[in-house]
């Protein structure tokens, strides 16, 4: 198949370090939302958010896991294998990062590496572009997803309150899940353009603004 | 330390890099190993996650672990300070810096409020930190239990299981054989209600600071290449019991060239004869006290005026 192979980063040491801050405080500040300026324009259904943070993360040594209409457009495969290096598997079991450019279906939780009780850290980051990302107070996102869910936990000070979405359904109960087992767990990078929030596995789901059906969780 | 010189102290000095580097001295591949590994670091805050340390063209011991996690996340406009013992003019602190400022060219500071990444060895500085700063600490050994269990299969069990009971052995036979507990340093501390983390060697009377910081913090150990996090507005415990609960140590004198009280000093022996006085160990912070004029008793005995706060 014949295409131009899109360009990287111009400047791979700063810019990809100028995206690893940006990850680096948005985990260390679950639900705040952090600019991520990216001149990158990768091809078909990879933003240009996703390729800023794989190319700034992944290489040899990182299995990646693309969900379906990534796989679909081998453009995407070449960019990434090009500029990364990163072996792309089938399996999302097997992957250290997960791209996600249709976060409505995303599999479930358990199907990613979650650690082991000996090395938690051996488990999945999950990379998501979502339409609707937001840290600001007020109606406005409905879902489905996290609207207006509120989170407490190491890097918030107080709560933290974020929308994102298009979600599957039951997102909030499987963060629920996913908190409830930590150490274990996987991590999750929301992106959108201009923008990104990181929710780390200690981020504790303390009920929802906006949602009435979402229930209050106990503190663990 | 030139105390008597305030004025003397660099603020952001700007000197372009040496050629030959790549910036920050790391390989793209290596940084990209610890960034992973600092990111997993935070979202599971007080577990020690192993990295590939390389070797660093100084000594394990001289904060090659420090020195790694700086490099990682050092961006050509961070300002870096560097702090050994509180000290920022002492060997290990200029050595540092120097070598970043040759390998990327960054500005450094000895001023705590316009740094924006901070590599201690053994202090957390007196003034507070603030959000968007990064506190990276230099660690030799970073496992808590190590003393206790020898063997890395063990004590990794015991983190799994949450099994700490043998810390707080140690603790009681603290107050056994000396009546209250007398860890002064690398006090164990419990982050976030789950893991607990050697704080590194640090006096106990930094570990309050710890403690819901608004500054990210985090932990590099070279030779035992483990890297760890305390995110931001984090509850830092230090073990303790009801009948003995945790103190930091006090000073029953304020600091002889600033006067500074509540901050964590220095003794220093003047002769042969056991004189001695006790300064500031944060040196920066002693600096910019006496740049306001603050007075501790051996310059009120100098003839000079001025008042101790």
């Amino acid at each position: 198949m014949a295409h131009r192979l899109a360009p990287g980063f111009a400047d791979p040491v700063h810019e990809g370090q100028a995206v690893f801050r940006a990850a680096m405080e948005a985990l260390s500040r679950p639900g705040r939302i952090r600019p991520l300026v990216t001149a990158l324009a990768p091809p078909g259904p990879l933003t240009p958010e996703l390729a800023a943070l794989a190319l700034a993360l992944t290489d040899a040594d990182t299995p990646v896991w693309l969900d379906a209409p990534l796989r679909a457009d081998p453009a995407v495969a070449g960019f990434l294998r090009f500029h990364t290096g990163a072996p792309l598997v089938a399996a999302p079991a097997e992957a250290a990062f997960a791209l996600i450019a249709d976060p409505a279906h995303c599999p479930p939780f358990t199907d990613f590496a979650q650690g082991t009780p000996a090395y938690p850290d051996a488990s999945a980051t999950l990379i998501l572009a979502v339409d609707t990302l937001s840290d600001e107070a007020g109606p406005g996102f409905t879902g489905p997803g996290f609207a207006g869910q509120v989170f407490a936990g190491p890097g918030i000070r107080g709560t933290a309150r974020l929308d994102a979405g298009p979600l599957p359904a039951d997102w909030a109960a499987r963060w629920a899940a996913n908190h409830a087992g930590f150490p274990l767990g996987i991590d999750c990078l929301f992106v959108a353009p201009g923008r990104l929030a990181g929710l780390p596995r200690s981020a504790r789901p303390v009920g929802a603004e906006a949602s009435p059906g979402s229930e209050a969780l106990p503190c663990t | 330390m030139n105390p008597s010189n305030p004025a003397a102290a660099p603020a952001a000095v700007t000197v372009s890099a040496g050629p030959g580097y790549s910036f920050a001295y790391l390989d793209a591949g290596t940084k990209r190993m610890i960034r992973r590994a600092i990111l997993k670091a935070i979202a599971i805050p007080g577990y020690q996650v192993p990295f590939a340390a390389r070797e660093m063209p100084m000594p394990y011991g001289w904060g090659t672990g420090g020195v790694q996690v700086t490099a990682a996340i050092l961006g050509a406009a961070d300002v870096l300070k560097v702090i050994d013992q509180g000290a920022d003019d002492t060997t290990n602190a200029v050595s540092i810096r120097r070598f970043f400022t040759a390998t990327a060219g960054i500005a450094t500071t000895t001023r705590t409020a316009e740094a924006s990444v901070i590599q201690t060895r053994h202090r957390i500085p007196e003034a507070p930190l603030v959000e968007g700063q990064v506190l990276v600490y230099q660690v030799p050994i970073p496992e808590p239990l190590r003393f206790l269990e020898p063997r890395e299969t063990e004590t990794r069990q015991l983190h799994a299981l949450a099994e700490y009971g043998l810390m707080h052995v140690k603790l009681y036979e603290d107050i056994a054989r000396h009546g209250h507990i007398a860890t002064t340093y690398a006090y164990p501390v419990e982050v976030a209600g789950r893991y607990v983390m050697d704080p590194s060697p640090t006096p106990k009377f930094d570990n309050p600071k710890m403690d819901d910081c608004p500054a990210l913090q985090l932990f590099g150990a070279g030779r035992e290449k483990r890297i760890y996090a305390i995110p931001p507005y984090t509850r830092v415990r230090s073990l303790d019991f009801e009948d003995h609960p945790f103190r930091v140590q006090s000073f029953d004198r304020p600091c002889a060239l600033c006067g500074a009280e509540g901050v964590y000093l220095d003794e220093v022996v003047l002769d042969d004869a056991g004189g001695r006085m006790f300064v500031c160990s944060d040196t920066d912070h002693c600096e910019s006290r006496l740049g306001e004029s603050c007075l501790g008793e051996t310059r009120r005995a100098d003839g000079q005026t001025g008042e101790a706060a």
